[in-house]
């Protein structure tokens, strides 16, 4: 999918903070339908943050967060949850619920949003998005009982089958073996292919952010140092960015 | 003098965190009684609940209230003999067990089965994003885990109360019935014979409070965990530590106040 000029995200003058503790100070950024941005930086540089603020799960302290034309700040707890239906968010440790088997994981999010859905149109939807995972022989199984990678995919799939514009990825590759890691970056690629989303992927794995996205850009004292391609990004002249850049190629490589 | 003012720091810190604290738990039960008389309203998962609150309980209670009718009717007799009241044992009996023994065993009871178990279900649902997920997926995770959770132990105590109070007077009959042969018929009429119905509607009242404080304290707790497993275990442990104080301090006002209008 080739991103259009269609604004799906928008920030400006983005701040938030935890007590006297600044963690984003004044983000900036238009985000467009079918783009994919990597959000690279070091832990507690607040990438997590900033999707959660995205995602109406945290308030910022000021500026302007415009997701799909809405202001997250300033609607409605009952517009927020309608703006959320376009929204997919794959947390960090997958979130899966504990208490759920993978299909009640899956069924959930459907049965909460359209009541009108009957069970044999939701037996098809997550029997789709467990194919479109590779999972399909999960089905019965308890979160507990899947593998990390297992999880991950689990969790895009709870994500997706609602059918989301904009997926939000928190680290989907963290914690990962070095071939499912791949496998995870084939998976983003595939749903931004086949569901036609808009995606964030805040990560710290740089071969993930160099095979998913289209745009990369790096946190930094809380701004984004610069929004461009993998090799625009890493060809800048800056402390951070290269020994991000030789940390990841020469020690987890 | 430097310790002295660092000792007033702490206090007035602590002080800080207690009044904080007591604020966070009255905006929570503000938005327990908003999001309850809103709709949409959760009626499935409020039944779930009470099938989890009440029912996986039962037979715990009725154990413990077979046991306590037993107890309490073999630790009374000796007394009673010495006086050569021995028949008044029904009457002791149900006095003590619809007054105060059910509802407070009971409640100690939940506080450490139900309570626990919900503190640490929503806490662990908390440190692993879990609640934010069902957030995000447009779910109202306070209508949906928290209100059910309270409204279901607020409705199933008075049921369990009546419940472990009609297993202790059983455990009572056949420990009397043993000893002195004392009929069933007997037995109930004696055992009837001194309750009234303010000392039923008192218990039940007592059951509503002290069901709707456990669903509060391992809700909040559990709802608020931080710190990882660490906080899970903290949620837990806190739920039945202030579960337990609160009862205990609101039986001791019920019962004032009902032997006000008594």
């Amino acid at each position: 999918m080739k991103p259009t000029e269609t604004p799906v995200i928008e920030l400006k003058n983005l701040k938030k903070s935890f007590g006297d503790l600044a963690v984003l100070e004044g983000i900036d950024l238009t985000l467009f339908k079918g783009e994919n941005l990597a959000v690279l930086g070091k832990s507690g540089s607040g990438k997590s943050v900033l999707i959660k603020i995205i995602s109406g799960l945290l308030k910022p302290d000021s500026g302007l967060v415009k997701v799909l034309g809405e202001e997250v700040n300033k609607i409605t707890p009952k517009e927020l949850q309608i703006l959320r239906l376009k929204i997919g968010f794959s947390f960090q440790n997958s979130a899966l619920y504990d208490s759920m088997t993978v299909r009640e994981n899956l069924a959930f999010p459907l049965i909460r949003t359209r009541p009108e859905i009957t069970k044999k149109e939701i037996d098809m939807a997550i029997d789709k998005v467990l194919e479109d995972v590779g999972l399909s022989n999960t089905i019965n199984q308890m979160p507990s009982e899947l593998s990390g990678g297992q999880k991950k995919r689990i969790g895009i799939a709870r994500t997706v089958i609602l059918n989301p514009e904009i997926m939000l990825y928190d680290e989907p590759t963290s914690g990962l073996d070095p071939i499912t890691c791949l496998d995870i970056n084939d998976l983003i690629l595939q749903v931004q292919q086949e569901y036609q989303t808009t995606s964030i992927i805040i990560t710290h794995d740089l071969t993930c952010a160099k095979m998913t996205a289209n745009r990369v850009t790096m946190i930094s004292e809380g701004k984004f140092l610069k929004t461009g391609s993998f090799e625009e990004l890493f060809a800048m002249d800056n402390q951070d960015i290269r020994s991000f850049y030789n940390y990841n190629f020469t020690h987890e490589k | 003098m430097e310790k002295k003012s660092l000792n007033k720091f702490l206090i007035s810190k602590k002080f800080d965190t207690f009044f904080n604290e007591l604020t966070n738990v009255f905006r929570f039960l503000g938005l327990y009684f908003k999001e309850t008389f809103t709709s949409p309203f959760e009626w499935k998962e409020t039944v779930n609940q009470c099938f989890n609150v009440g029912y996986k309980s039962l037979s715990l209670v009725t154990l413990t209230g077979f046991i306590i009718g037993i107890v309490f009717t073999k630790q009374s007799r000796p007394s009673l003999s010495t006086f050569g009241a021995s028949s008044w044992l029904p009457s002791l009996i149900s006095i003590a067990i619809v007054r105060a023994l059910a509802p407070l065993v009971t409640s100690l009871i939940a506080a450490g089965k139900v309570g626990s178990n919900i503190g640490a279900e929503l806490g662990s649902m908390k440190v692993t994003e879990q609640i934010d997920a069902m957030e995000v997926s447009a779910t109202n995770p306070f209508k949906f885990l928290v209100v059910t959770r309270i409204t279901a132990t607020t409705l199933m105590m008075p049921i369990l109360v009546l419940y472990t109070g009609l297993m202790g007077m059983l455990g009572a009959f056949i420990n009397i019935h043993q000893n002195e042969l004392t009929s069933f018929t007997a037995f109930i009429k004696n055992a009837f014979s001194t309750i009234s119905f303010l000392d039923i509607y008192s218990s039940l009242f007592k059951a509503l409070c002290y069901g709707f404080t456990i669903g509060v304290a391992g809700c909040y707790q559990g709802y608020t965990a931080q710190n990882g497993t660490q906080g899970v275990g903290k949620a837990a442990n806190a739920t039945v530590v202030i579960a337990m104080f609160l009862i205990f301090i609101e039986e001791m006002l019920i019962v004032q106040v009902v032997n006000a209008i008594r």
